[in-house]
């Protein structure tokens, strides 16, 4: 295997690993969780490693996953109390355990190849140096087997829980009723969090994995409504910013976990512009839509209210109907042209008036709006 | 103690502990907004967006000027606030998620930026990185004045549009209802609070700058139903963290400034949370044994669970 095939492919597996436990993340509103964890599990393998000396004992890899655990639990704790809101306990406790790493790493480990930069910003470019050697024979770079691993273990979690997980996630007091404990999945969905995050922090640093635990889910949560949609969408995209973020690094020779994030972000722009339904576009059409469709029927009502009345020469003139309806001229304009186009009102002396047509419409839809 | 007297004499440290106090005491105010609104996290995103900006503002500039690299980090933590807002307005993402997808990219693309500029030749990149992690000892009289002005012209927008910001952060509704222009608010404080951040980035670095907006105002809360005096409790909160933080980290050898001040904070906040007055733990624990008491007495069996 040459050394670009192996980043690629662990770029992959890294990727579509962290996007699987996302997309609970995503759907739980627990996003910012993930980053609190990403700090965080540096004071696990910070005091892990004091106790085992040795930077590739898998030690660390428990302590920072306690260390995950330990993170989401005092943040409930403190949001239990209820003395503060969830987010603040989220941005009190992930600083305080993450300066308390940083203090430790500057005060004794000195003398260690363990430093912050490391470990928050990682280089998948370093990948290829750290071999796997079985019986006296080169295998392939190590990362490829742990985040091979890492990546079955989500899958098998997922795909052995996902009854569990998807009820617990849509519906906590239903799953509770039928005896699904919500607590026992949101914690170890918790533990499969810190555990992605230490298996890929070595490949991308601590701070991108959140961009590829949060990216690809919310691009594939503007693309569908199906959970098992939205978990394959999430691989897909993963893997797509994996491989782009890849060329693109070597194109502009830039860190290759940067860019992947970058790639993330321009696919998710891309998404949230364009997507069909959801997207920026679709959402600023409906919503003009719905303007123009709510001032005519305001406009039709006003009309049937006002109409045969004294005062109607006033409140449907033409040149004075804006003011009364607190419109600008422009949207007025607009909107007696539809009307008069579709044949619902007529224009007599400047003074607008409805057409039989146009009084059985506003009949119908303040019916269908006001009755029951 | 005479360590001490001879350290507050010495010229750095009065340098220093005062930009950090300067810095909490900004944050604490602006904090106060934050917290209130329920956008305490803001500060964590914002701080990691700026780094693209400050990047940026070198390669651009080639300056390392302290003023042009925070201004690039203000122009980049605004458009990742923007997208932010954005994203939540138009899509059914929530602002946990759009915030976590802005600040991660946005921090990638700062990565990015970063490797791109150490291959420059002749460019002299070192000391970027000081605004990941912050290096308060790097701070100069000139920096210190700086945040001065910064925390003086954020004084007083907070003090002219105080029953306004009041006003928005406890009732929205309301204040729109009654003509304020509610959208306009909400940015020019989102915006305050965005350079009450630029500011600390220098001091305690973009990862821990969120624990300098939160906890003072945090801690605050707990001493207090009124706002005015949460507010000023939150600045002499933020200002006192800042001066014993630094005045720790100088005594200590390898004791760096930015975690010291956030681990003080934090512990103001957990004496807060457990000893306030009113709302803290031992109060409540004390009121339910009390109460269970006086139920015993009355002649229940004393495990009358209570709320």
């Amino acid at each position: 295997m040459s050394p670009q095939f192996e980043i690629q492919l662990v770029a992959v597996i890294v990727a579509v690993a962290c996007s699987l436990p996302g997309v609970f993340l995503v759907l739980r509103k627990m996003s910012m969780m993930s980053d609190s964890i990403t700090h965080t599990i540096l004071l696990g393998i910070v005091l892990a490693f004091f106790l085992t000396h040795d930077l590739s004992s898998p030690l660390l890899i428990v302590g920072a996953a306690l260390t995950g655990l330990a993170t989401v639990w005092l943040t409930e704790t403190m949001n239990r109390t209820k003395l503060l809101s969830e987010d603040a306990a989220i941005g009190i406790v992930f600083p305080l355990l993450f300066s308390i790493a940083i203090i430790l790493i500057t005060k004794y480990a000195g003398s260690v190849h363990l430093d912050t930069d490391s470990v928050l910003l990682g280089e998948l470019a370093f990948v290829p140096f750290n071999r796997m050697v079985l019986f006296g024979y080169d295998i392939g770079a190590k990362a490829i087997y742990s985040t091979m691993a890492l990546l079955i273990i989500n899958l098998a979690f997922i795909i052995t829980f996902f009854k569990e997980l998807k009820l617990v996630t849509f519906d906590p007091v239903l799953a509770a009723v039928v005896g699904i404990s919500p607590s026992l999945i949101h914690y170890s969905l918790m533990m499969l969090v810190s555990v992605t995050t230490v298996g890929a922090f070595e490949a991308v640093g601590s701070v991108l994995v959140v961009a590829f635990m949060i990216g690809p889910p919310v691009t594939a949560y503007l693309l569908t409504d199906n959970l098992k949609h939205m978990l394959v969408l999430s691989g897909i995209i993963g893997a797509v910013n994996g491989i782009l973020g890849f060329y693109l690094a070597v194109l502009f020779d830039v860190s290759i976990s940067g860019s992947m994030a970058v790639i993330t972000g321009l696919v998710f722009l891309t998404v949230f512009i364009t997507a069909p339904h959801r997207g920026l576009i679709s959402s600023l059409r409906r919503r003009s839509r719905q303007k123009i469709d709510f001032s005519k029927k305001t406009l039709l009502f006003h009309l049937y209210n006002h109409e045969g009345s004294e005062a109607e020469i006033q409140e449907a003139g033409v040149h004075t109907l804006a003011d009364h309806l607190h419109w600008d001229m422009g949207l007025t304009d607009k909107i007696v042209k539809a009307l008069l186009k579709e044949g619902n009102i007529i224009i007599e002396n400047d003074v607008i008036k409805m057409t039989d047509k146009g009084r059985i419409l506003s009949v119908a839809e303040y019916e269908a709006l006001f009755s029951d | 103690m005479e360590a001490l007297i001879y350290l507050f004499k010495d010229y750095t440290f009065q340098t220093v502990a005062l930009g950090s106090a300067i810095l909490g005491l900004i944050s604490g105010v602006l904090g106060s907004f934050a917290v209130l609104r329920k956008q305490s996290l803001l500060g964590d995103g914002v701080s990691h967006a700026a780094l693209p900006g400050v990047v940026m503002a070198f390669i651009l500039t080639g300056s390392k000027d302290t003023e042009i690299l925070l201004l690039g980090a203000l122009i980049s933590g605004l458009i990742a606030t923007y997208f932010i807002i954005n994203i939540v307005k138009h899509t059914r993402i929530k602002f946990d998620s759009a915030l976590a997808l802005v600040m991660s990219v946005f921090f990638g693309l700062g990565l990015v930026l970063l490797t791109y500029v150490q291959k420059i030749p002749n460019s002299n990149q070192a000391g970027l990185k000081r605004f990941i992690f912050g290096q308060a000892s790097t701070l100069l009289q000139r920096d210190v004045y700086f945040m001065v002005i910064c925390g003086v012209i954020l004084l007083v927008f907070i003090l002219l549009f105080w029953k306004e910001f009041k006003l928005y952060i406890f009732d929205d509704e309301y204040a729109k209802s009654l003509g304020f222009p509610a959208h306009r608010l909400n940015l020019l404080l989102s915006f305050m609070i965005v350079m009450a951040i630029i500011t600390g980035l220098q001091t305690v670095g973009v990862i821990l700058m969120s624990a300098m907006l939160i906890a003072p105002a945090v801690a605050a809360r707990q001493w207090t139903n009124r706002f005015w005096v949460m507010v000023v409790l939150s600045a002499l909160f933020g200002a006192i963290s800042g001066i014993f933080g630094t005045a720790a980290s100088s005594l200590m050898a390898k004791l760096p400034t930015g975690p010291a001040i956030v681990v003080f904070i934090s512990g103001i906040v957990i004496f807060s949370v457990l000893f306030a007055p009113g709302r803290g733990i031992l109060q409540k624990v004390i009121h339910r044994k009390n109460l269970k008491l006086f139920l015993r007495d009355q002649g229940g069996d004393g495990n009358v669970p209570t709320v």
